[in-house]
Parts: C-alpha cells; sequence; structure tokens
C-alpha cells in the first residue's frame, strides 16, 4: 500500500453516508491500509454504511449546535496532525461543506489544496491527483510537496462506490479546537426544497436549457420534457447567472457532475465550463441553432434547429405516446 | 458598513488563451476582464452598502503586470476604490498564496464585512473565500444566496444540496455569493468616466509584508507533474432540422430503450 492511513471527510444523505462519501473510501482502500472517516456530527448514522464500504473508524466531533461544519471540522483535523494522530492524507467531497473544511484545514496546515481531483493515482510514496482543464479536453497531474499531509478535494461521480461487506464502523470522538471569534457563525433553520422528480445528480435521464432558449419563460420547455421522460431539469451556468433558475439547477465546471443515461442538452452551445459536467454522460442528445456549436463535438445526436420549434414538438410526440 | 470585494481579472472566458509548457500555467498576455461571477459580489455589496444608509465598498484584487481592467469596470458600477496587489513573486500562486496575500491587503483595515464569489471563472478551486476567512480568524458563510444586514449580525440564506440553511453570523464576516443572485447593475457612462479617476492602490509583496519566498512558485505547496491530453469523446450523428427532428429523438429514445 502506497499510504498507512487516509481520512475521507463523511456527510451524510438520507439518514445514511452520502454517496460521495462512499465514492471516495471505496478509492482511499486502493491506497491506503487503513480508511477512516471524519464527520461534523454524532456519526452514528454512518457508522453502518461507511463500513459496509472499508472504513474501519468514524471520528466524530459530535454535535456542533449549528456550527459551521468548515471551521469546525477542519480545525479538529488540523488538531489531530498536529497531535500526531492524523492520517497521511485528507479526500474531501467538492461539495459545499467539503470545501469549506479544505480551505480551514489548509491553513491550520499550511497545506495546499489540491482542487477538482477526478482520479488519484499510486506514484512510489505518494498519491498523484488528476485535474481535468480546459472543459475536460486537458488532464493536469498534481502532486502536494508540504511536510503535512496532502488534502484532496474530489468532484463528485469520479469513482464507483462498491462494498467491501465489512462490519460497522467504530464511533471514536474527536476532540473539537476552541476557534473563538471564527467558530461563531450559527445554522438556525434548514429548509428541504421539495421537488417531485429525481435529483439531478441522480437521475437517469436529465433535460438541461440554456441560453438557445431566448427568455426565462422558455424555461418549462425543459421542465415539461424533464418531467415526460422522468428525469431532472438541469442549466447552463449563462441562465443561471442570468437568474432564470437557481444554482442548485446548474450544470458544469462550477456546478454538478451529472452522469445520466440520456443528456439532452437543449440551446446549450457547449461552453468548456458546461462540457466538463455533463461529458461523462452515457448518451447525449443537442438541440441547438448553430450548427458550428461545440456541443455537437460531444453529441450522439445533434438536432440543428430551433428548440421553440423542435421541443414542443417532441413534447407532442412523446405525450402521443403516453 | 465598510465592505472589501475580492474581484478576479481572467482572461476572456471566450478566448481563455492556453497553457504556457515551459512553467505550466496559464498564458495571461491576453487583455483581463472582470470575472462575470464577481459582479454579483460588487452587485450585492452595493446594496447592502445602501441599505445601511453609508460606508464604502473597496476592491482588492491580484494580477500580472498591475493590470486593472477589470477593477475599472467594478469601480464603474460604483465601488470607490480598489487595491491592486502586483509583484513578480506572485506568478504560480496556488489558490492558498492567494488567499495570504488578499488576506494581507485586507487585514490592513477593518472591514465590517468582506465579500467574494463562491470561485472563479477560471481557477475554480473554491477555496479562497474561506481561506481568507481563516487566515484573517473570522467567522465565513459561504454560497450565500441571500444576505440581511441586522444589528452586528448577517443572516444569510445558504445554498445546500437539500435547499437552504438560515445562517447567523456576527460581524465582521467573510461571505461568499453565489452567482445569478442579484442583478449587477450595467456601468452607466457617468460611471464609467468617474472610475477613471477612482484610487487604485498598487501593492508590493514588500508593502504587505508577504515574503516572496512565502507566496508564488516557491511558497506553493504542490508539483505539477504532467499535462496530458484526455481522452476525447466521439461525435455521433448530426441532423438539419426539417420539421421532423423531433421524430428521430423519438426513435432514438426509443432505441435506448428509455421510454
Amino acid at each position: 500500500m502506497t499510504l498507512a492511513k487516509i481520512w475521507v471527510y463523511g456527510e451524510e444523505a438520507n439518514g445514511t453516508a452520502s454517496a460521495n462519501t462512499l465514492e471516495l473510501i471505496t478509492k482511499a482502500r486502493e491506497l491506503a491500509t487503513t480508511v477512516e472517516v471524519v464527520v461534523g456530527g454524532d456519526g452514528a448514522a454512518i457508522a453502518a454504511s461507511v463500513g459496509e464500504h472499508g472504513a474501519t473508524t468514524v471520528h466524530a466531533t459530535g454535535d456542533l449546535a449549528g456550527g459551521m461544519q468548515g471551521v469546525h471540522v477542519g480545525n479538529a483535523m488540523a488538531a489531530a496532525v498536529a497531535a500526531g494522530t492524523g492520517p497521511d492524507m485528507f479526500l474531501l467531497p467538492t461539495t459545499y461543506d467539503g470545501r469549506d473544511v479544505a480551505a480551514r484545514l489548509s491553513v491550520k496546515l499550511d497545506a495546499t489544496v489540491i482542487t477538482n481531483v477526478v482520479d488519484l493515482i499510486a506514484d512510489g510514496d505518494r498519491i498523484v491527483g488528476v485535474e481535468p482543464v480546459f472543459g475536460g479536453t486537458i488532464d493536469v497531474k498534481t502532486a502536494s510537496t508540504t511536510a503535512n499531509p496532502p488534502i484532496m478535494l474530489v468532484r463528485p461521480k469520479s469513482f464507483t462506490a462498491e462494498a467491501s461487506g465489512g462490519g460497522p464502523a467504530m464511533v471514536m470522538p474527536l476532540a473539537l479546537a476552541d476557534a473563538g471569534a471564527a467558530g461563531a457563525a450559527k445554522t438556525t433553520e434548514k429548509f428541504v426544497e421539495e421537488s417531485d422528480g429525481p435529483k439531478l445528480d441522480e437521475a437517469a435521464i436529465v433535460v438541461s436549457g440554456g441560453r438557445g432558449l431566448g427568455d426565462a419563460d422558455s424555461y418549462a420547455l425543459i421542465e415539461s420534457l424533464a418531467k415526460l421522460l422522468k428525469g431532472a431539469p438541469g442549466a447552463s451556468r449563462a441562465i443561471v447567472d442570468a437568474g432564470w433558475v437557481p444554482y442548485s439547477y446548474q450544470v458544469g465546471q462550477t456546478g454538478k457532475v451529472v452522469k445520466p443515461s440520456v443528456y439532452i442538452a437543449v440551446g446549450i452551445s457547449g461552453a468548456t465550463q458546461h462540457l466538463v459536467g455533463m461529458k461523462g454522460s452515457k448518451t447525449i442528445i443537442a438541440i441547438n441553432k448553430d450548427a458550428e456549436a461545440p456541443i455537437f463535438g460531444v453529441a450522439d445526436l445533434g438536432i440543428v434547429g430551433d428548440a421553440h420549434k423542435v421541443v414542443p414538438k417532441l413534447i407532442e410526440a412523446l405525450e402521443a405516446k403516453g | 458598513m465598510d465592505v472589501i470585494v475580492c474581484v478576479k481579472q481572467i482572461p476572456d472566458p471566450a478566448d481563455p488563451g492556453e497553457i504556457n509548457p515551459e512553467t505550466k500555467t496559464l498564458k495571461r498576455d491576453v487583455k483581463l476582464i472582470l470575472d462575470e461571477s464577481d459582479s454579483y459580489g460588487v452587485e450585492y455589496a452595493l446594496q447592502l452598502v445602501e441599505s445601511a444608509g453609508g460606508g464604502s465598498v473597496t476592491l482588492v484584487s491580484m494580477a500580472p503586470n498591475n493590470e486593472t481592467s477589470g477593477l475599472r469596470t467594478a469601480l464603474a458600477m460604483g465601488a470607490e476604490s480598489a487595491m491592486l496587489i502586483s509583484d513578480d513573486a506572485l506568478q504560480g500562486s496556488d489558490a492558498l498564496s492567494t488567499a495570504k496575500t488578499l488576506a494581507a491587503a485586507i487585514g490592513r483595515s477593518n472591514p465590517d464585512l468582506v465579500m467574494a464569489a463562491t470561485e472563479s471563472s477560471d481557477g475554480y478551486t473554491g477555496t479562497v473565500p474561506e481561506q481568507i476567512a481563516a487566515l484573517l480568524d473570522l467567522p465565513s458563510v459561504t454560497f450565500a444566496k441571500e444576505i440581511t444586514v441586522g444589528d452586528g449580525a448577517l443572516t444569510v440564506k445558504r445554498q445546500t444540496e437539500a435547499g437552504y440553511d438560515v445562517v447567523e453570523c456576527p460581524l465582521p464576516a467573510v461571505v461568499s455569493v453565489t452567482a445569478g443572485v442579484v442583478e449587477p447593475r450595467y456601468p452607466s457612462f457617468k460611471g464609467i468616466m468617474a472610475a477613471k479617476n477612482k484610487p487604485v492602490e498598487e501593492l508590493s509583496c514588500a508593502d504587505l509584508g508577504i515574503e516572496p519566498t512565502a507566496v508564488g512558485w516557491a511558497g506553493g505547496g504542490q508539483e505539477i507533474l504532467d499535462i496530458v491530453e484526455a481522452p476525447k469523446r466521439e461525435a455521433g450523428e448530426k441532423i438539419e432540422d426539417e420539421g421532423d427532428a423531433h421524430e428521430r429523438i423519438v426513435a432514438f429514445l426509443d432505441e435506448l430503450k428509455v421510454l
């Protein structure tokens, strides 16, 4: 094994470990003898699933009383390193909290964060991260050179989670460090926005809209088509920036990574920013007026045409099929 | 309320340039513009200061060659002044070195609030705002979609996987703002003219007490080992819509057995 011990930052989703957490544990098994998980919480809900995927221990901070994950978990990880009880490497998912934890930890350890990692390769006694740039046309391979454990932020869906048949992980307390004024922000309420369809990053079919739709009202076409196909609606960064749909709809480098069976891009030109988030899809269908749009370079079926003409007819035809 | 907004001047995303094979960094000899992501932070800062009934919006940016074209755009929107850190020693800086440099400039004054975009459009590490908070020992809220200023504290709606959290955060603090949450104003002609004469303080590493070896290539804790072409995805069938393209899509979906 390349390393003795990797710590994965674990997150909870729907009462168990998130898919991102299990993907990272699965990959970490290949790279280190011991894989352990750190959570900002009590850890009880995830002990069984992370154990089943090969983690032996959950280091749990206990209830943060609304405190932010970034500062509290990041500082606790750094304190463990200082005390000599830390790992040889930290792996964190590129999520809202994962980025915060990595950033706080990096300052405490004075170690860089290697970001946007999509693959991890053992190279002698160190681990090399692979990061796509320029819309995924070029891969950059990077290794950390700091004396402290490397910190890597890994993009969702880079690996496939596979159970190893382990028993529940042992839950151990992880001491919090006093964060002082920096720890004063508190979450007071959590709101879940209900949606009736599948989640964007879990859906088998994703229908995304872009600037080519012309105006915000035309996004209804995307929602109708997604609903008919039992898929999830997504968006390019351009229309998120324009305020047509919320940030949570964004597919791309700075949004969600999706790998559905079918991805339908409507009125999306295919800026490099967008391609990184969706070109892992199994099949891609693109509808765009501009025959030269880069999206056609990755599309299995490309329709050069006006979304306002093609999509309503497509919806009608699908409705007729029942 | 005094706000400092971190802004980045980047190569035009429509013409992102290329990687220099010698230095393994982005070639930066193209004209730089204000990162569109940052226009939301600038706009939000202007609105918060207006609603607080007074205060200032100051910009801070790190860029090579004393580049100011992107800063002038943000000044034209209404920011009062800017700090620009430009130093050869900063070349090759990673996110942490960037955060150290910006934090050193911000730390010379005591703003009530530091704002930034969640991530830049060219580097997109998404770690700099939180690193600045850690370096300045301030509380932070990232991925803000709505900010309300109260008495010495902020109430922030923070984007989450499932919806959003409401976060109470005392000031001073660092907040990163997601795109699309406010409508950035277009600089007026008057604003553009005024921006030409607004103060831009040019700073070097020495001015900020930063050791040149702590940042840039020398201070970066990573080594770029290799740059390789990624596997390409092949394009398939491409047809012109003659009024019946929807039939081809239905047939294609049928073949995929997803209907």
